[in-house]
Parts: structure tokens; C-alpha cells; sequence
């Protein structure tokens, strides 16, 4: 299907399949869910076989429910288009409580009206599209969540796992 | 006059090229799908994606803010 070897002369360690692509996902904030959903639903229609494993801050992303926050504190980078200029917030100003449930609002609004597609959009596309899903258990036992509360077909797995995934794939991310 | 027409405007990325996908899927090789997008980032990215996948980029135009794109499904 893909032919990403062909394309470009790609060089792969032999055994290694040019197609395929794992991503470790260990943050969990609104604004750092995208970067692992975009690049492994993007990969999983371009034709490669696409893993993804959570953990830690990025466990709460497989949550059914998802209340997803974003936080302007020690954001520095952080600076949203108002008022015709793009502006941040001092970090006093974050730790009002209220005010980064206002930012992720305001920041949910922002994606909706560009037309930029929502986490559970595009988590939905990802299991669609059989992007392999794995849950890190010590994350899990650490944090103390449940099963119950992440969506169905997930796999359990630990850093094993995920390193015989990695060998045999031809691009490993960290995000 | 494509097999099928995806109106993909005012969706950003990666919406244009997961939609096509999807779109795709259900087309027979050699049928045709047609995409309008009004992201400009979907040029590069529907020319990488016909590269990666072997479908061909039958032809694209732009007018107007919407790009327009034909893509003819291989196998």
C-alpha cells in the first residue's frame, strides 16, 4: 500500500518494515494532545502501521471522559490571537482558580472555529483507522486509574512492550 | 466529472487528508475522488500524500481560497 521505501530510497535496518511508526505519548494537556493524534492518524491514512503508547501524563487521553486543560502558567510560548494581537497571561494570573478552565474553554472555541478537529474526533479517527493503542500498567497502578474509565481495545503493556514495538519500527517518537 | 466529490472547506489540518482517506476506501481502483479544501497547508500535504500512498494527483487548481484537487484511486 505504502511505498515509502520505494519513494525516496528511505534506509531501514534490515527486518525493519519503512512503514511503520510508534509514539510515546507522555503529556496530556489539551494543546499537547495534538501532536500524537494528528501525526498517528495523518501516518495511519499515508499507509503506515501506527503504535501508541501512554503513559503517564499521557494516560488520561484514553479516558472516556475527556476534560481536557490547557494552562498558560510556565507557558511562555503560549500567546493566543485577541483583540488583533497575540497575547499571554501572567503567571499569577494562571493561578486564579478558574482561569485555565477559561483558557482551555476559550482555547476549545478557537479550534472549533477554525475548523480544527476535536481530541475525541480525532481519537475516534485513530481507532478507526487501527492505530494500536497501549495503556503503560505502571502508569496506571501508579495514578491509580481504572480500566473501566479508558476506552475499549486497549492493550496493557509495559516498557517491554513498547521497546520490541520500537525495534521494529522505522519511526520512534517522543512527544 | 469525478466519482465522487469531498467537500472538505473550512476544515483544517489533518481533517482534508483523513477525510479523503476515508473517501477513498470506499472508491474501486481507477475511480476518481475530488476534494475542496480551504487549507492552504493541503497543497503540500495532498501531494505527499498521493507520493506515500500511489494514488495519482490527477490535477489541482485553486480559485477564489478553495483548492481543488482530483485524485485518481491506484489499485
Amino acid at each position: 500500500m505504502s511505498n515509502v521505501a520505494e519513494m525516496g530510497g528511505a534506509q531501514v535496518n534490515p527486518g525493519v518494515d519503512p512503514n511503520t511508526m510508534s509514539i510515546i505519548v507522555t503529556k496530556g494537556s489539551l494543546d499537547w494532545a495534538y501532536p500524537p493524534f494528528i501525526l498517528s492518524t495523518t501516518a495511519a491514512a499515508m499507509g503506515l502501521d501506527v503504535t501508541m503508547f501512554f503513559t503517564f501524563y499521557g494516560l488520561p487521553l484514553l479516558m472516556k471522559d475527556l476534560k481536557l486543560q490547557v494552562s498558560s502558567l510556565g507557558n511562555p510560548a503560549m500567546k493566543m490571537p485577541m483583540m488583533g494581537m497575540h497575547m499571554g497571561m501572567p503567571n499569577l494570573v494562571s493561578a486564579i482558580p478558574g482561569v485555565d478552565a477559561a483558557a482551555s474553554k476559550m482555547m476549545k472555541n478557537l479550534i472549533k472555529k477554525k475548523g480544527v478537529a476535536s481530541i475525541p474526533e480525532l481519537r475516534e479517527l485513530a481507532v478507526e483507522a487501527d492505530v494500536r493503542m497501549i495503556a503503560c500498567q505502571m502508569t496506571l497502578d501508579l495514578f491509580e486509574y481504572s480500566q473501566d474509565d479508558m476506552i475499549e481495545g486497549l492493550e496493557i503493556g509495559g516498557a517491554a512492550t513498547y521497546i520490541e514495538v520500537a525495534t521494529k519500527s522505522h519511526i520512534n517518537l517522543f512527544i | 466529472m469525478a466519482d465522487q466529490v469531498l467537500d472538505a472547506k473550512g476544515l483544517n489540518c489533518p481533517l482534508p487528508i483523513l477525510k479523503a482517506k476515508k473517501a477513498l476506501k470506499t472508491l474501486d481502483g481507477g475511480k476518481t475522488l475530488e476534494i475542496q479544501s480551504t487549507d492552504p497547508g493541503s497543497v503540500a500535504d495532498f501531494a505527499a500524500f498521493c507520493r506515500t500512498t500511489g494514488n495519482e494527483l490527477v490535477e489541482q487548481s485553486e480559485e477564489g481560497g478553495v483548492w481543488t484537487y482530483l485524485i485518481r484511486k491506484t489499485g
